[in-house]
């Protein structure tokens, strides 16, 4: 096995309270060392890391794959190369109706593509919490934890009924799977496809109010306190579930939460003149919502950040706002947009990487996102004196359907390593 | 159609102001929300020029000779699509009417190809209407530069053409608006026609503009376009000048927004006792189709302060002024 050493990198690792500019080597996959090397350390490979930034590689909560399905929008292998070369090393896979990850076979399948794929971000793959996703039967969460599944979500799709949804908890806490739920109450929701309020008024847009989520999210509160299992809540979008969550977690509720990265700097107005590319759901919010989300995150209330990547094909957002799809190609511009946020003074630069790198790999209970001696290499080196933006040209994702084309972002990736291989340069 | 220019085919936003041309004359006519007070006042003007042809059902104004239009309605309609068909035909334009709801799209094809279709037809105006807010923005953006696209109601957003003929009906009967208190009646969550009315009273600058409602059909933020919401009808109606009565569409009570017909009547129904809330000389206006018994009494819409047959033959000379309006703007344009 190779060995790797990395000179004089600003290594920036959170979750030990680490930002120093040292060396670093790596052998078999594993960081060995960490701090000044011995000059007898032969390494086979040297990077000389002056002015870069050393950062564990980034974890991301939520990914659509679209493939098996829908390989119009997107291909595993391609958007794992798109995933590596954005600094995000591992990515969960979220099932959705057109591809519903509910069975063993689906979940090697996907493993098998992402493994085929050279230089890909590593696959950790949520399973399907009822049979097709259908939210009618539970599905096999047995055989979906012994397939290596980190966690098993309803996603977008809606139950029919409470009972089942609390019987899916015990079951999914009966075979130690955390439950991701998106709170969204369908019977609230319609056909809305904005955030209720007077942009969408002005426009006829069916409103989706906040109490679509609060609704949900008070319910699944209550449950969680009934039933003592752990739920991680998905892609929050309003102020008022910031408010719920931290009193959950005041009470002591194994509960944790994540938001989406536009969330954090989208908003209502940006639908002002019907723009698909800003089609969302949840939809987005009022600037309240989204300065609300800020301090969230910047609380610890919200846990994470994470892509909720959704390419589509260009045809799926060409259409009358309320017949487009919904989502945001978004793997491109995670690391960018979480970097912002220091920038604009919302976190800390720890505080930033956290949020993309320990503490999503803690939600899913994973040995990922810190640099620790012994721990494996997937680590980012990012040179921040760079500046890139975001074109058609430059997005490299099947998905083209980002809202932040013609944005411009300090800082760029140079290189990937996941397991100690340099897998982007 | 060969795609001409891929850049044409990102999606994106569809800002409003696309319907003014670079020298601020109307090429389509989209929405009222934005449009200048002077540029509202030259659409009643005109119309109001095309109202004072004389023998105006057979003489008719060949300013569009050679022109053809075509409407697409994506979506029920006689009374918006015939006074269109009629406008054009009077301008001397070729008329196509498609209705579309049975034909392409439900076979499945997208919004774009049918209009990327149509368009190698070699047309000159599409008037669209549609289920879906946004739609004639929409067909705007991605339709070729030469054609004119005029709104004849995009979902719950704005019918401007219909807001255009209502502001003429007001202004025949009371001359200026700023002294005028306005009361919108109904259902105007759903309504387009409300939107856009609201917006073209504001511009116009109207003393007050109300709407009145069950909260149950009130849009949240509706304030913020410039209204006073009453939810209370005889409170809402107190001291009009104009009332204006909207459509209540019967699946708003399966909707769960309103208990029955009858309990809407008698809570929102526009009386003879009710209108004697308003001023004397109030006048009484309904879009139609009416439905008598259910937001409106058959005597106040046939009585004398109605003027809901005047609105109709507005309708058409609205209409025929904006098509003028727009051919010109392209005109210019494409100079």
């Amino acid at each position: 096995m190779s060995t790797l050493h990395i000179k004089s990198a600003r290594l920036i690792d959170p979750a030990n309270h680490q930002d120093v500019v040292t060396d670093i080597v790596i052998e078999a996959g594993v960081i060995s060392a960490i701090g000044t090397i011995p000059d007898e350390v032969q390494a086979e490979q040297t990077i000389d890391a002056e002015g870069l930034w050393l950062l564990p590689g980034l974890v991301d909560l939520s990914v659509y794959l679209r493939e098996p399905g829908q390989e119009n929008k997107a291909t595993i292998a391609h958007e794992m190369q798109v995933a590596v070369q954005s600094g995000i090393t591992t990515v969960c896979a979220m099932p959705e109706l057109a591809s519903s990850i509910d069975s063993s076979e689906r979940i090697n399948l996907i493993r098998d593509k992402a493994q085929v794929a050279k230089n890909a971000a590593q696959v950790e793959v949520i399973g399907a919490l009822t049979a097709g996703l259908k939210g009618e039967q539970l599905s096999n969460m047995g055989s979906l934890k012994k397939s290596g599944c980190v966690a098993v979500t309803q996603g977008l799709a809606p139950f029919s009924n409470t009972n089942l949804l609390r019987n899916c908890m015990d079951y999914a806490a009966t075979n130690e799977l955390k439950l991701f739920y998106q709170p969204i109450e369908h019977s609230l929701l319609g056909d809305g496809c904005a955030h209720q309020g007077a942009i969408a008024t002005r426009l006829g847009l069916p409103a989706i109010s906040p109490s679509v989520e609060t609704t949900a999210m008070a319910q699944m509160l209550t449950l969680v306190e009934d039933t003592h299992t752990a739920v991680h809540f998905c892609r929050l979008s309003c102020a008022k579930s910031v408010e719920l969550l931290a009193i959950a977690k005041d009470k002591g509720l194994p509960v944790s939460a994540d938001v989406a990265v536009h969330q954090l700097f989208l908003t209502d107005m940006d639908i002002a003149d019907f723009n698909t590319l800003c089609n969302t759901l949840p939809p987005l919010r009022s600037s309240r919502d989204r300065d609300a989300l800020r301090q969230g995150v910047a609380d610890g209330v919200i846990d994470a950040i994470c892509s909720d990547h959704q390419p589509h094909d260009i045809d799926a957002k060409l259409a009358p706002f309320q017949q487009s799809s919904s989502g945001i190609s978004a793997l491109e511009t995670l690391l960018p947009l979480t970097l912002r946020l220091v920038e604009e003074g919302v976190l800390t630069l720890a505080q930033a990487i956290a949020t993309v790198t320990h503490k999503p790999a803690e939600i899913i209970a994973k040995p990922k996102g810190s640099l620790g001696v012994g721990q494996a290499a997937d680590f980012v080196l990012f040179n921040p004196d760079k500046s890139c933006d975001i074109s058609l040209q430059s997005l490299q994702s099947k998905g083209k359907n980002s809202p932040f084309l013609g944005w411009w972002f300090s800082g760029g990736v140079e290189i990937v390593v996941i397991a100690g291989d340099v897998v982007y340069h | 159609m060969i795609n001409d220019n891929s850049q044409h085919l990102t999606p994106g936003a569809l800002p409003s102001s696309m319907q003014l041309t670079r020298d601020g004359q109307l090429k389509h006519f989209l929405n009222i929300e934005g449009l200048p007070p002077l540029l509202l006042e030259e659409i009643l003007d005109r119309a109001e020029q095309f109202l004072d042809l004389p023998n105006k059902a057979q003489n008719k104004a060949p300013v569009l000779r050679g022109k053809t239009v075509m409407n697409l309605f994506f979506e029920n309609s006689t009374r918006t699509r015939t006074t269109f068909e009629l406008a054009a035909q009077r301008l001397t334009a070729d008329v196509v009417t498609l209705d579309i709801r049975n034909s392409a799209t439900s076979k499945g094809e997208s919004l774009l190809d049918t209009i990327r279709n149509l368009s190698a037809m070699n047309c000159d105006m599409f008037v669209v209407r549609h289920q879906h807010s946004g739609a004639a923005h929409f067909i705007a953006r991605y339709c070729p530069p030469h054609i004119s696209v005029l709104n004849a109601g995009d979902g719950y957003h704005e019918h401007p053409t219909q807001a255009m003929l209502d502001m003429l009906t007001i202004r025949q009967h009371k001359k200026a608006f700023p002294p005028l208190k306005v009361g919108i009646v109904g259902d105007i969550l759903h309504s387009r026609v409300a939107r856009s009315q609201i917006h073209a009273l504001t511009t116009l600058c109207t003393g007050e503009v109300r709407v009145i409602a069950p909260r149950t059909l009130i849009p949240v933020g509706i304030e913020q376009m410039g209204v006073n919401v009453y939810t209370n009808m005889e409170q809402g109606l107190d001291d009009l000048d104009v009332i204006i009565m909207l459509r209540l569409q019967k699946e708003r009570m399966h909707g769960g927004l309103l208990p029955s017909e009858r309990e809407y009547f008698s809570l929102y129904g526009l009386t003879e006792e009710r209108v004697k809330l308003a001023k004397p000389d109030a006048i009484v206006m309904h879009p139609g189709p009416v439905n008598r018994g259910v937001e409106i009494d058959s005597r106040v819409a046939d009585g004398s302060q109605s003027v809901i047959l005047e609105q109709v033959s507005n309708g058409i000379a609205v209409r025929m002024a904006v098509m003028t309006m727009v051919m010109s703007g392209q005109a210019k344009e494409s100079l």
